[in-house]
């Protein structure tokens, strides 16, 4: 049964990444998002210098945005395209649920490190000096980003205000991870020992798995109505 | 398709924003029955066919599928009903071969090859099999889905509208399955139309609320 199980969420997911590299919305909306605002960015900061706490948690406002822009697709196409009925008769809704969050995930992991390669390239006085620490928190922020983003995303898709519900919904849940996950960014630019962000590191998994279990109950009732 | 399978709709009631579509509907069918549902535009056809499938929660009272005589857990139903309507959307981006692919796959279907090849034949679409989806005519994308139903043998079929969208040939095509589902199996049909109303044995119209009747 559990094999079955893991065998029907990777076809969803699959599914969905077949389905994303003929579509590319969400790739598309990522990559123009990511482009657009580094570029404002740059512009804003000119020649001034800015403080690496400061550009730290700029990198994490572009990532923020950049997802709310990408992964509520996950679920949006579906309800667009029609598709939601084909799902509802194809697969368990606990199933559709997991293979939608990998993909989220995987998305999200691969656009956060292109965003984080750049952000590292072209954005002048954004040093880190301690990479356990920012490559620990982008995982972790991924993690925890791709969990809350995949259930939002089931909650407004129905909705008919789904653009501006996204990010307006999204922000308040996401608000603990982000800030920790700041703060975990600045303590990696200052050059702290990896112990010194334990704390961070525990809140982050704390909300990962909260919002994971949560949404694994939550979403046959989203789903269903 | 060889397990003893029976349905049952336990006292359904649906309400939109307040506004009741039906209340109390029970019914039972077992395996080499069918039932058609009828009614004026409005009066909840669809609503039923989609609660009878699982696909949408009734306000009240169940919809319990029994296998050789125990009660199914309604998450797996999915896996015993096949669904054909005409606001089903298979997916665009893909062929009529991988949208049935992604059928076979999620339904556990070994010889995946095997089980569509017969179908596609049947349904005149072999031909466009490796054509995208949003290509087709709705006359064929019609046919596909009743493919994509019938690819796993469904014990229990659900058609809305079951010729719509379809030239002489496709109906008469889908008036021998209708027939076939009804000798093995459990068929449940949401129409108006006088020819599918005379394949059904039962008939349950939602103008007359809670009747249940032969053939009138």
């Amino acid at each position: 049964m559990i094999r079955s199980t893991i065998a029907s969420i990777l076809v969803i997911f699959k599914k969905d990444l077949h389905s994303e590299l003929r579509t590319r919305y969400a790739l598309n909306a990522l990559l123009m998002f990511v482009i657009t605002t580094l570029s404002i960015i740059l512009f804003s900061i000119g020649n001034e210098s800015v403080s690496p706490e400061l550009l730290a948690g700029i990198l994490w406002v572009i990532v923020f945005f950049s997802s709310m822009s990408g992964l509520s697709r996950t679920f949006i196409s579906e309800e667009e395209k029609g598709t939601v009925l084909t799902l509802h008769l194809l697969a368990r809704p606990l199933t559709i649920y997991y293979g939608k969050l990998i993909f989220n995930t995987i998305l999200l992991f691969s656009f956060n490190i292109f965003t984080v390669a750049l952000f590292l390239i072209v954005v002048p006085g954004f040093t880190v000096a301690n990479y356990g620490i920012f490559t620990i928190t982008i995982i972790l922020g991924t993690l925890g980003l791709a969990s809350a983003s995949t259930i939002i995303a089931a909650i407004i898709a129905k909705a008919n205000t789904k653009g501006t519900l996204y990010p307006v919904l999204s922000f308040p849940i996401l608000l603990p991870l982000l800030l920790t996950l700041i703060n975990a960014t600045k303590l990696s630019v200052d050059g702290a020992v990896l112990a010194d962000a334990i704390g961070e590191f525990r809140i982050m998994i704390s909300y990962m798995v909260v919002l994971t279990v949560i949404s694994s109950f939550l979403f046959e009732y989203i789903w269903k109505e | 398709m060889n397990k003893n399978i029976q349905f049952e709709v336990n006292d359904i009631s649906k309400t939109f924003n307040r506004r009741k579509i039906f209340s109390d509907i029970s019914f039972s069918l077992k395996q080499k029955e069918s039932l058609v549902i009828t009614g004026n535009n409005g009066s909840g056809k669809s609503t039923l066919l989609k609660i009878c499938a699982g696909v949408l929660t009734p306000t009240k009272g169940k919809t319990i599928f029994f296998i050789d005589g125990k009660p199914l857990d309604n998450s797996y139903s999915f896996r015993f009903i096949g669904f054909v309507a005409p606001y089903l959307q298979l997916y665009d981006e893909f062929t009529g071969w991988e949208n049935l692919q992604l059928a076979c796959k999620l339904h556990e279907i070994n010889d995946s090859r095997q089980a569509i090849t017969p179908l596609l034949h049947r349904l005149r679409l072999w031909e466009r099999r490796n054509d995208v989806y949003k290509t087709y005519s709705s006359g064929m994308k019609q046919r596909l889905k009743y493919a994509f139903a019938l690819v796993h043998e469904p014990p229990v079929l659900f058609l809305d509208e079951p010729a719509s969208n379809l030239d002489q040939q496709g109906s008469e095509t889908i008036c021998e399955i209708m027939k076939e589902q009804k000798q093995e199996g459990i068929l449940i049909v949401a129409t108006n139309d006088e020819h599918d109303i005379g394949v059904c044995d039962r008939v349950i119209n939602l103008n007359v609320q809670r009747s249940i009747s032969g053939v009138p």
